[in-house]
């Protein structure tokens, strides 16, 4: 898979120290992410391809077994719910 | 580590959350004339207004408590000179800043200063599908016209936009004109949002409040509306806010009090939301206490945290925790004390106020020409009696 996420216009990721997480903002909005949804999302910055983006979580979390087919498909869900561009 | 349910007990004894909505509302000035405003009734008391440099250290120190979401509101905020100033500083920050207007005042030229400024969002409200109810409804012969331009310009300054229709009798029957309004706009998200009966809304609540068969229209005429955007792929989201009157159990208002939204008025009043105003409680001003002290400290916010000052029917109800036992305003405004619950819950001895708002909304009769408008003159009645 070529693709390269991207944040839609509108869509900031952040870390906020008050609530110990990574954050998603939008237009008078805010989701707070779980870890794996903030560790995924923290590798989205518009350069690397998913395959890039799986390769370097599975270096990020050695024990964690096959990430691509869960990190495919949160991104999936992510582009669903339109906070990333798959392009 | 600033996480607030990290402080000590003694600290926070009501385990309150820390802030992360941030509401400033910068004036009370404003072009319109909405007989809808969220405004207090007195608002043209209140004439001193913060500084720049006033309004600076309230954005630091909401952003050090873990305010994330930050509303630069009003009044009309763009009647504000230093706004440029202070969407900058908000944005250094590391707000998601947020500009809620009604389009006057504004102009490309702005809309770009912004931007360069790090704005995120702009929300434009509109008054109706057309211009004639439009600006009958805002009470200025200009707003819609002006208001498709500057909608038109946030757009393709790039930015995501927010439209925002306050919802009442007079305007429930354009639905679908509406929506199509804000298609042909390219809105991102659009908030179809029912009249809430604070402020001038609840002075002019018989005249504004739909009735049950237009209400249930309109929903379905949402639903389909959803149904048709999805079919079609479109990433604008509609969001219907009914309005509670017609509900059984009251709404878990601004998720408990001061547990999440802070607003901060014009003069520097520290609120728990926009209409605690006219509640009978001191509520302390940012000009005289830190914001922490304020939100974790005060009296006025302590007033209702936790459950201890609950009568019944909610000390004993078992859905107190999921709805605080509603609004204390509405509970204020339609039964003249603000603990007892929120008439709108089916166990409230005062529920039979609801009702007879329900019955009136069936029959009520009275056109735009009978409503109380918001503006000065109109206010100061309301404080020199």
């Amino acid at each position: 898979m070529s693709q390269i996420p991207r944040f839609r216009r509108g869509f900031r990721f952040q870390w906020e120290p008050a609530q110990d997480c990574y954050v998603l903002l939008y237009p008078e909005g805010m989701v707070k992410l779980n870890g794996s949804a903030g560790a995924i999302l923290n590798e989205v910055d518009g350069r690397q391809d998913v395959d890039a983006i799986v390769q370097s979580l599975q270096r990020q979390f050695p024990e964690a077994g096959d990430l691509g087919p869960d990190v495919r498909a949160f991104l999936e869900d992510a582009e669903q719910q339109h906070w990333i561009d798959l392009s | 580590m600033t996480r607030a349910d990290a402080l000590p007990s003694s600290l926070n004894p009501n385990n309150a959350g820390p802030p992360l909505w941030l509401l400033a509302e910068l004036t009370y000035r404003c072009p319109l004339q909405c007989p809808y405003c969220s405004n207090p009734l007195d608002f043209a008391q209140t004439e001193q207004e913060l500084s720049t440099e006033q309004w600076i250290s309230v954005l630091r120190q909401g952003r050090e408590m873990g305010a994330a979401q930050l509303g630069f509101s009003g009044g009309e905020p763009l009647v504000r000179q230093d706004l440029p100033e202070l969407i900058a500083e908000a944005r250094k920050l590391g707000y998601y800043t947020n500009l809620i207007t009604s389009g006057l005042g504004l102009t490309e030229a702005r809309v770009e200063a912004f931007a360069e400024a790090g704005l995120d969002h702009i929300q434009v409200s509109f008054q109706a599908s057309d211009p004639e109810l439009n600006n009958a409804v805002a009470g200025s012969r200009k707003a819609f016209e002006q208001k498709l331009a500057m909608a038109k310009a946030v757009k393709a300054a790039g930015y995501p936009m927010v439209l925002n229709f306050v919802i009442h009798r007079h305007n429930i029957h354009q639905m679908p004109d509406i929506i199509d309004l804000c298609e042909r706009l390219d809105a991102d998200y659009v908030e179809l949002a029912t009249c809430q009966y604070y402020g001038w809304a609840f002075e002019n609540r018989e005249g504004l409040m739909p009735s049950k068969a237009q209400l249930v229209r309109a929903e379905a005429e949402v639903n389909d509306s959803r149904a048709r955007l999805q079919a079609k792929g479109s990433a604008m989201k509609l969001i219907f806010v009914t309005p509670d009157y017609y509900e059984e159990r009251p709404k878990a208002c601004m998720n408990g009090w001061g547990n999440l939204f802070l607003t901060v008025a014009p003069d520097g009043t520290a609120l728990p939301c926009h209409s605690a105003r006219l509640l009978p409680i001191d509520f302390p001003n940012v000009k005289e206490l830190g914001l922490r002290e304020i939100w974790y400290d005060s009296p006025g916010f302590n007033h209702y945290r936790g459950d201890e000052w609950m009568p019944e029917p909610c000390r004993s109800c078992d859905e107190k925790d999921k709805d605080f036992g509603g609004c204390r305003c509405q509970a204020y405004l339609l039964t003249g004390n603000a603990d007892n619950a929120d008439p709108v819950c089916g166990k409230s001895p005062h529920h039979e106020r609801i009702l007879a708002a329900r019955r009136a909304a069936d029959h009520a009769t009275a056109g735009l020409q009978d409503l109380v408008y918001r503006n000065a003159r109109n206010s100061r009645l309301f404080f020199q009696g």
